[in-house]
């Protein structure tokens, strides 16, 4: 089983979502989070004092997939999400060692 | 199409209902401009009727002329009641029920509830939004701690000391839990209940102002003892100076309709001197700590606006041409104020902002206030348009240079305001009868009031501070508190549950 993290821009969450319903792929979890990269931020002004503000809003979604489901949903991912600006984000594949659905102790496969 | 036939129906009823009701009856009495023709116009619609009057008709007409000459008399002896000492021998020939005019005393009534307003929640939002997230309810409650507790000394011995005897710098204890004052006492036009409260709500936005200078970093129990100490030696003396006929109204005669240097000028020094005996915030000013709740901001800017109004406005003590005209001023230059602002920041930093508009409308709101009963909407602009570009120097400019923590601006936009608009207040005149405006030089007096007051509240703070510190084993937050947040460090609560 694969873990699939994706950082993508907030407003993409929707079209992403779409995609990896298209392919099969039932449940993920989105987590607000902020950052950056080569995208810069703004620069706020309150009262004469400047602050620049590095980071910018990003969501994080995290899908466990079983492996031969990871090139497929990797890919819906990478073209929903994709606007071709700088910012567009990353996604980051790992390994599971286990997976267990908690109502009913399935494991493996079967607990996606 | 159906159902506008029953909204047709429901606007004609509205509408017809006052149409209709119109010639039914006549306007009753009450008191106008036109006073003097009004005895005569009753006798005139009396006398041009065609029957003979009745004994009874006759005799109820005399009786409400005599009950209109009465008042009229009340009227123009009020100003001579006002002023007569509490043993007067003369007290008794004056019937103390024809004086309170009741047009004054319903507006003062409502002046008082919107000074109250400009404080809980005016003040607290405005502050409350630029503080951080962790620290608002500590804001709000140091207000809402400040509104309960002047009341309290305003009552027993505050309103004493402020305005009642003759000394050059304090009152006396005449007055000590409102002896004497009654629901039939009268000041000038208005019960004297009335001119308490109005006043007991500007001793109470007076201290809650300085809250903005230390916030984030004061201990609550220091800040409740420093403002009893400084309200007692500095706000009711200078009150006292400049409204209580002291040493400023009495030696140099200064100008203050509304409370130029006994607010603004008074709190602004006492929040600069605060912030600096307490230090900077931990992490200013290379921490960024923008405001949490900018929407906040602008709403108490809002209500501060609307309220001052009852601030300015009814430093007249009555509703009559000046207070209008107060209403006016007061307008233009916080409306100037806000848009020289406004235009300054786009200029020089590109972009206009939320806080600065409404930073910029507040020392507006302070720069007229001392100079609302004599100015003209011209002086207004100008004053309105010198407090901006001033106070947008001393928040932005002069405070980063002069590197001292004043946390929301009160020095840079009340103190400074409130220096400006008493200095300008000695300037801009306007004639009541002709509305011609001109420039003359009254600064004199208006040079002293300021100085004195700096020194005054300056000097009282900074030893009220000291004392607080012995009180309560020092007057700053740990640095734990600090970093943990005030709302759960002094109060226990988190202010939003997200």
């Amino acid at each position: 089983m694969k873990l699939i993290k994706a950082i993508i821009k907030p407003f993409k969450l929707d079209d992403v979502k779409a995609a990896l319903e298209e392919v099969g792929v039932t449940g993920l979890t989105a987590i607000e989070c902020k950052g950056f990269g080569r995208q810069k931020g703004h620069t706020e002004i309150y009262r004469g004092s400047e602050y620049t503000v590095d980071f910018l809003p990003k969501i994080k979604l995290e899908v466990v997939v079983a492996d031969e489901a990871a090139e497929g949903a990797v890919k819906a991912i990478t073209s929903a999400a994709n606007t071709g600006k700088i910012g567009d984000g990353k996604v980051f594949l790992s390994s599971i060692d286990e997976a267990i659905r908690i109502r009913t102790d399935e494991t493996g496969n079967e607990a996606l | 199409m159906k159902k506008l036939f029953p909204i047709l129906t429901i606007l004609l009823a509205l509408f017809a209902s006052p149409l209709l009701g119109q010639d039914a009856e006549q306007p009753t009495a009450t008191p106008s401009t036109e006073e003097s023709t009004k005895p005569a116009d009753e006798e005139a619609s009396t006398d041009g009727e065609a029957k003979e009057l009745t004994d009874e008709e006759r005799a109820n007409a005399v009786a409400d002329k005599a009950k209109a000459e009465a008042w009229l008399e009340g009227q123009s002896l009020a100003s001579e009641y006002s002023s007569l000492d509490d043993d007067d021998k003369r007290i008794e020939d004056y019937a103390i029920d024809s004086f309170v005019v009741s047009g004054d005393t319903a507006w003062m009534i409502v002046a008082t509830a919107l000074v109250l307003m400009m404080t809980i929640p005016g003040l607290s939002l405005f502050y409350g939004g630029l503080a951080r997230r962790k620290n608002v309810l500590s804001v709000l409650v140091q207000c809402f701690a400040c509104t309960a507790l002047m009341t309290l000394l305003w009552t027993i011995y505050g309103y004493s000391v402020a305005s009642s005897g003759d000394g050059q710098f304090f009152g006396d204890f005449a007055k000590v839990c409102l002896k004497g004052v009654g629901v039939d006492t009268v000041s000038g036009t208005i019960p004297e209940s009335v001119y308490f409260t109005f006043q007991m709500t500007f001793a109470i936005i007076t201290p809650a102002l300085i809250v903005g200078a230390f916030a984030e970093r004061m201990k609550f129990s220091a800040v409740l003892i420093f403002l009893t100490l400084w309200f007692t030696f500095s706000y009711l003396p200078v009150w006292h100076m400049v409204w209580g006929g002291g040493y400023l109204a009495d030696k140099w005669e200064a100008i203050d309709f509304a409370g130029g240097t006994v607010v603004h000028i008074n709190a602004g020094i006492a929040g600069l001197v605060a912030c600096i005996v307490l230090g900077k915030r931990q992490g200013y000013p290379k921490s960024p700590m923008p405001p949490h709740n900018v929407p906040f901001v602008l709403i108490g800017a809002a209500l501060l606006w609307v309220g001052w109004f009852g601030f300015n406005a009814g430093s007249e003590l009555a509703a009559d041409g000046v207070a209008g005209m107060a209403q006016l001023v007061t307008q233009v230059a916080t409306a100037t104020a806000a848009f020289v602002w406004m235009m300054t920041e786009w200029i020089l930093k590109g972009k206009p902002t939320a806080v600065g508009i409404a930073t910029g409308a507040v020392a507006g709101l302070v720069a007229i206030t001392p100079a609302s009963g004599s100015v003209g909407p011209m002086g207004a602009i100008a004053i309105g348009a010198a407090a901006a570009l001033v106070c947008y120097w001393t928040a932005t400019s002069l405070k980063h240079k002069l590197g001292y923590d004043d946390s929301f601006d009160v020095f840079g936009v009340h103190g400074v305001g409130g220096i400006v608009g008493a200095l300008l207040t000695g300037l801009f005149f306007i004639n009541a009868e002709t509305g011609v405006e001109f420039v003359e030089n009254k600064l004199k007096g208006q040079i002293v009031s300021v100085i004195v007051t700096i020194i005054w509240s300056g000097v009282v703070s900074y030893i009220a501070l000291k004392i607080a510190d012995v009180f309560c084993g020092g007057i700053r937050s740990t640095e734990d508190e600090e970093i943990q947040g005030l709302d759960v460090a002094d109060h226990g609560e988190e202010g939003y549950q997200l």
